[in-house]
C-alpha cells in the first residue's frame, strides 16, 4: 500500500485533517474516510457532477480531484449548506418546486447553483441551463429543477443582504 | 433555449375537486434529507467491519470459460475471499414469478455469475472480496479466466437467420405454441389476431408499410446498483440495497444463495433512479455468498460502465408496420411483425409492445407478430412502459404518413379512430373508462397547437401512447400517535416522492393534514408483501393500501368514541376529521387520538390489496423543432405533453412524472445508443459518449394534466409513471419531417442519421 500523507483542509468552515493515499480521490475520501456521504458517485470521471463539491468557491467534480490536492484548500459540501437552523433559500426552493424526485443528483445540483447564483445573482433561464449543463439528472426532465433555479435566485435577491 | 417567459405556470391541480389533500402541493416528507445530502443511498451504508467486493467481468461478448484460476487472487494480501458460479446454488429449469413476471432460475443464476459460457461483454464472472476496494480490484486482475472465445451475434436481425451463431444450445423457439425441433436464438413466436385482415386491407383507400430499427438504450439512473449483504451465524442474511422491490429482491436471494425467504431481510435504502432496472439482482446474492465466506459485511458497487455493460438496457427492435385506413379516415386494417433483442436470456419487453402497438387506435381488423430474440448484449430489463416506446415510434409513423396522404389532420385522426370505454384491442381485451380522447382534446384545445409555427426547417409533431399500468400487492400499516399524528408505514420504495403520494391519500381519508402523517418505507420484516415498485402502480395500489389503512383507523375510532360515549357504536360515524355521536357529540381527530392510550388499545390500521382496475394511461404529446439541414441537429423549441392521469394527487410529482419521462424519450429519440464494435464491444460505456440529456438541450416541458378518474380506485387513480416515455420519439421524426422532409425510420435520430436522410433526399430530387 502507497505511504498515506496527512492533508490539513477546511471543509464547511471547520479545519479537517485526513490521512489519505495518494491515489485516493477528493470523492472517495469524503465519503469514506469522512463520512460526508451527500457528494454522490455517478460515473467517477467527470461526466455527471453528483459529487460537485465547492474547492476554494470554485465548483469542481470531486472524483476528478485526488485528495492530497487539496491541502490547503477551503471545501465547502452539501452538509454545509443549510444554516444550524434552517434551510438555505436554494434547499427550501428545491423544495418548494418539488426540483428533485430519486434526489441522487440533487446535492450536486445544490452546490453548482450556489456557486452560480454567487458569480450572476439574477440569472436568465438561459444562463441556468448553460451553467448546470455539466450535472445529469435523470428523472426529473430539468423543468422543475431550472425553476427552482430562478425561484432561489429571486428569493435571495428578496432577502436583506447579510450584515 | 430559452422557454419560461412563455410557459404558463403549472395551474392543473384544483379544478373544482372536493378534496381537502389531494391536489395539494405539499412539500415531500423525505425532502429535507434529500437537500442536505443526509438521505442514505445504498452506497452510503457504513457497518463496522466492512469490507469490499469488486466482480471481474467478461472481456469478450461471447466465449466458452474453460477454468478459471482465483489463486494469484487469493494470495495477495488483504484479500479474504474469491467467488464464481459454483458457490450459487445450481437452481435448476425452475421457473418462479418475481412480481415483474416470470423468471426462469438458471438464467438468472448464469447472469449473475457465468457458469460455463459468456454471453455479452461485461457478463460477471468472479467476485473477490478484501479489506479495500483498491485490493479487491488488484485481485480481479489477478483472476486468470481460460476463454475459448466464439463468434457473437449482436443484432436482432442478424440472431433471427438460421446461420447466427447460437448463444444457448437448449434454446428451442416456442413457434405459436409449439416447441421447435432444432435450437435457435429465437426464444419465441407469438400472434395475436382480431377480424379479417385480408379483408379490411382490400377495403383501404392508402395502404402503407415501413420498416423500423430501434437501437439498444440504457435506463441511465444516475445511481449505479449497489449491494451490502450480512450473512450471520445464525444462518439469517441481512441485504441492504436500493431497489425498486425489497421483497422481490428476498425472493432472488432466497433462491440464488439457497435460504429460506424468512431467514433474508431486505432493508431498502433511498434509491437513485431505477425506471424497472433495480429489479432483477445483480450484486445483492455475490454480496450475500462472500459475506458467507468471510464472515464480514461486504459492499459491493459497480462502476458506470458496469452499469451500461451489465444492467439494463432496453431492446434493440426491428418493427415492419402495414396501415390500411379508408377514404373516411378510418382505420380498415394493421398488421405488424415486431422482432425485439432479449439480450443474453430470453424475455425481451415484446409481449408488452406487442400488446401496446396499436392500442390507442380502435382497429377492426388486425395481426401482431412478436418475436423475442437472444443476442450477445446483458440481458434487457424493464424500462419504463418496456416494449410500447419502441412499438409506438413505428405505428405513430406510419399513421402520420397515412394523415399526409388522405390530408388529415393528425388530431382529427385521432379523434377519428381513437379508443374509448368499449373498444376491443387487437390482443383481445375491451377498454374500462379510458382517457385518450381527452388527450386529443386537451391538445385540440392547448395554447401551443393554436400558436402557428413560423421559420424556416421548423415542423411540429404529434403523436400518442398508451400504457397498460397495474395493480399487484401493495401493503401499509398506521399507527394513531396520541398527538394526533399517523404514522405510516408502506412496503414500496419511494423512487421519486410515492411516500407523500401514499400519505396524502390516508390524510384524505382521515381528513387530516399531509404534514400530521410521517410515513417510512418498510424492510421486508416490518411491511406486509408489497410487490415492485414499477407498472406505476405504486400511487394507484400502494395508495390505495393506505386508502384501507386509514378506513380500518377510521373504524377503530368509532368503536373508541362509542365506547368513551357509552354509546352504541352504530350511532357513530366518522366525518369531517373525526368522529361524530348523537346529541351533537363531537372529537376531532386530534381530541379522539390524544383519548386512544388512556382508553384502550392502541389504534393500528392495517390496509392490504391486490386491486384488479388499474385503469390503461394514455398520453398525446405535440413537438415543435427546428432541424439544421447541414448537421442534421434537432433542436427541440417547444413541447407539451398531454396525459391522462385519473387524479392527480400530488401534481407536481404528476407533472414531474411527465417530465422527465418525455426527457428520458427525447433523448431515445434524438441521441441515445449503444455503440457496438464487430466484436461486440460496446464502445460508449461512459456518460460523456452515451449521452443522455442535460439541461442546455431542452426547453421547459408543458404538462396538461387531464383528469378522468379511474373507477378502479377510491380517488380515481391511474398510473401515471411510465406512458410519457411513449410518444415522444415518434412525435419528434413527425415534427423533423415537417421540418425538412424526411420520413425517419431509424433511433436514434441522431445528427448522422438526420443528415444521411437529408443528402439522400437532396440525392434523389
Ligand atoms: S461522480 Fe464525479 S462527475 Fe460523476
Ligand atoms: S432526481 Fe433522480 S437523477 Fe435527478
Amino acid at each position: 500500500m502507497a505511504k498515506r500523507r496527512v492533508v490539513t483542509t477546511t471543509i464547511n468552515g471547520r479545519q479537517t485533517e485526513f490521512l489519505c493515499e495518494p491515489r485516493q480521490t477528493l470523492l472517495e475520501v469524503l465519503r469514506d474516510t469522512l463520512d460526508l456521504t451527500g457528494a454522490k458517485e455517478g460515473c467517477a470521471n467527470g461526466n455527471c457532477g453528483a459529487c460537485t463539491v465547492l474547492m476554494n468557491g470554485r465548483p469542481v467534480d470531486s472524483c476528478l480531484v485526488l485528495g492530497v490536492e487539496t491541502e490547503g484548500a477551503v471545501l465547502e459540501t452539501i452538509e454545509g449548506v443549510a444554516p444550524v437552523d434552517g434551510l438555505d433559500p436554494i434547499q427550501q426552493a428545491f423544495l418548494e418546486n418539488a426540483a428533485l424526485q430519486c434526489g441522487i443528483c440533487t446535492p450536486g445540483f445544490i452546490m453548482s447553483c450556489k456557486s452560480l447564483l454567487a458569480e450572476n445573482s439574477d440569472p436568465t433561464e438561459n444562463d441556468i441551463r448553460f451553467y448546470l449543463a455539466g450535472n445529469l439528472c435523470r428523472c426529473t426532465g430539468y423543468d422543475k429543477i431550472v425553476r427552482a433555479v430562478l425561484d432561489a435566485a429571486k428569493k435571495r435577491n428578496a432577502e436583506p443582504a447579510p450584515a | 433555449m430559452s422557454t419560461i417567459d412563455r410557459t404558463p405556470a403549472h395551474a392543473t391541480n384544483g379544478n373544482g375537486k372536493p378534496y381537502k389533500v389531494i391536489g395539494t402541493r405539499p412539500i415531500r416528507h423525505d425532502g429535507v434529507d434529500k437537500v442536505t445530502g443526509r438521505a442514505k443511498y445504498g452506497a452510503d451504508i457504513h457497518l463496522s467491519g466492512l469490507i469490499y467486493g469488486v466482480v471481474l467481468r467478461s472481456p469478450h461478448a461471447h466465449a466458452k470459460i474453460r477454468s478459471i484460476d482465483v489463486s494469484q487472487a487469493l494470495a495477495l494480501p488483504g484479500v479474504r475471499a474469491v467467488v464464481t458460479h459454483k458457490d450459487l446454488r445450481e437452481p435448476g429449469d425452475r421457473i418462479v414469478e418475481l412480481g415483474e413476471g416470470a423468471v426462469n432460475l438458471r438464467h438468472l443464476s448464469n447472469n449473475i455469475l457465468a457458469a460455463d459460457k459468456v454471453l455479452y461483454k461485461g457478463h460477471a464472472v468472479a467476485a473477490v472480496a478484501a479489506d479495500s476496494v483498491h485490493i479487491a480490484e488488484q485481485a480481479a486482475g489477478l483472476i486468470k479466466v481460460d476463454y475459448e472465445t466464439l463468434p457473437a451475434v449482436i443484432d436482432v436481425e442478424a440472431a433471427m437467420k438460421p446461420s447466427a451463431p447460437l448463444l444457448h444450445a437448449d434454446l428451442f423457439t416456442d413457434e405459436l405454441g409449439q416447441k421447435a425441433k432444432a435450437p435457435s436464438n429465437v426464444a419465441k413466436h407469438f400472434r395475436f389476431e382480431k377480424g379479417d385482415i385480408a379483408k379490411g386491407f382490400a377495403q383501404a383507400k392508402v395502404v402503407i408499410e415501413r420498416e423500423f430499427r430501434t437501437a439498444t438504450v440504457h435506463q441511465g439512473y444516475i445511481e449505479p446498483h449497489n449491494a451490502t449483504a450480512m450473512w450471520n451465524a445464525d444462518g439469517y442474511i441481512t441485504v441492504w440495497t436500493s431497489t425498486q422491490g425489497s421483497f422481490t429482491v428476498r425472493q432472488q436471494v432466497a433462491e440464488l444463495v439457497n435460504a429460506p425467504i424468512s431467514h433474508v431481510k431486505v432493508i431498502p435504502m433511498e434509491i437513485g433512479g431505477g425506471f424497472g432496472g433495480k429489479i432483477r439482482v445483480y450484486l445483492e446474492p455475490v454480496a450475500a455468498i462472500l459475506s458467507k465466506r468471510t464472515g464480514k459485511p461486504v459492499k459491493v458497487l459497480m462502476s458506470r460502465a458496469d452499469v451500461f455493460e451489465g444492467t439494463g438496457p432496453t431492446p434493440a427492435s426491428y418493427i415492419r408496420v402495414k396501415l390500411g385506413v379508408g377514404s373516411d379516415g378510418k382505420i380498415t386494417a394493421a398488421e405488424t411483425y415486431m422482432a425485439y433483442e432479449a439480450g443474453a436470456y430470453p424475455g425481451s419487453p415484446i409481449g408488452a409492445g406487442a400488446m401496446c402497438i396499436f392500442a390507442c387506435y380502435d382497429i377492426p381488423n388486425g395481426r401482431i407478430d412478436g418475436y423475442d430474440v437472444v443476442v450477445n448484449k446483458p440481458q434487457t430489463s424493464a424500462y419504463r412502459a418496456p416494449g410500447a416506446t419502441n412499438a409506438a415510434f413505428a405505428l405513430e409513423t406510419v399513421v402520420d404518413e397515412a394523415c399526409e396522404q388522405l390530408k388529415i389532420d393528425p388530431l382529427e385522426f385521432r379523434l377519428k379512430n381513437g379508443v374509448k370505454e368499449g373498444s376491443r384491442r387487437v390482443d383481445g381485451p375491451v377498454f374500462p373508462r379510458i382517457g385518450m380522447m381527452e388527450t386529443v382534446e386537451a391538445v385540440k384545445k392547448s395554447e401551443h397547437w393554436n400558436t402557428p409555427l413560423t421559420g424556416k426547417h421548423r415542423g411540429r409533431g404529434v403523436a400518442s401512447g398508451f400504457w397498460f399500468n397495474c395493480g399487484l400487492k401493495s401493503s401499509a400499516s398506521a399507527t394513531v400517535n396520541p398527538d394526533g399524528t399517523v404514522a405510516l408505514v408502506e412496503g414500496s420504495t419511494d423512487i421519486g416522492g410515492s411516500r407523500t403520494g401514499i400519505a396524502m391519500q390516508l390524510a384524505e381519508t382521515l381528513g387530516i393534514a399531509a404534514t400530521d402523517v410521517v410515513p417510512t418505507v418498510g424492510d421486508t420484516d416490518s411491511v406486509g408483501y408489497t410487490d415492485v415498485t414499477g407498472g406505476s402502480r405504486v400511487t394507484f395500489a400502494t395508495g390505495y393500501a393506505a386508502y384501507e389503512a386509514a378506513r380500518d383507523i377510521q373504524r377503530q375510532m368509532v368503536e373508541r368514541a362509542a365506547r368513551i360515549w357509552e354509546v352504541d357504536a352504530a350511532k357513530v360515524s366518522y366525518e369531517n376529521g373525526g368522529v361524530t355521536g348523537p346529541d351533537g357529540k363531537r372529537f376531532s381527530f386530534k381530541e379522539l387520538a390524544e383519548q386512544i392510550n388512556k382508553t384502550g388499545e392502541p389504534i393500528v390500521g392495517r390496509g392490504t390489496v391486490d386491486p384488479e382496475g388499474c385503469g390503461g394511461a394514455f398520453a398525446t404529446h405535440v413537438v415543435d423543432v427546428e432541424v439544421d439541414p447541414e448537421t442534421g441537429k434537432v433542436d427541440i423549441i417547444r413541447y407539451t405533453a398531454a396525459q391522462d392521469v385519473g387524479t392527480a394527487i400530488h401534481p407536481s410529482y404528476v407533472e414531474g412524472q411527465i417530465q422527465g419521462g418525455t426527457v428520458q424519450g427525447i433523448g431515445w429519440g434524438l441521441n441515445e445508443e449503444y455503440f457496438y464494435d464487430a466484436a461486440g464491444t460496446m464502445r460508449n460505456s461512459t456518460f460523456l459518449d452515451y449521452r443522455i440529456p442535460t439541461c442546455y438541450d431542452l426547453p421547459m416541458i408543458d404538462t396538461l394534466v387531464v383528469e378522468v378518474p379511474n373507477p378502479g380506485h377510491p380517488y380515481g387513480v391511474r398510473g401515471v409513471g411510465e406512458v410519457p416515455i411513449v410518444p415522444p420519439p415518434a412525435a419528434l421524426a413527425n415534427a423533423i419531417y415537417r421540418a425538412v422532409g424526411v420520413r425517419m425510420k431509424q433511433l436514434p435520430m441522431s445528427p448522422p442519421n438526420v443528415l444521411k436522410e437529408i443528402l439522400r433526399k437532396g440525392a434523389s430530387k
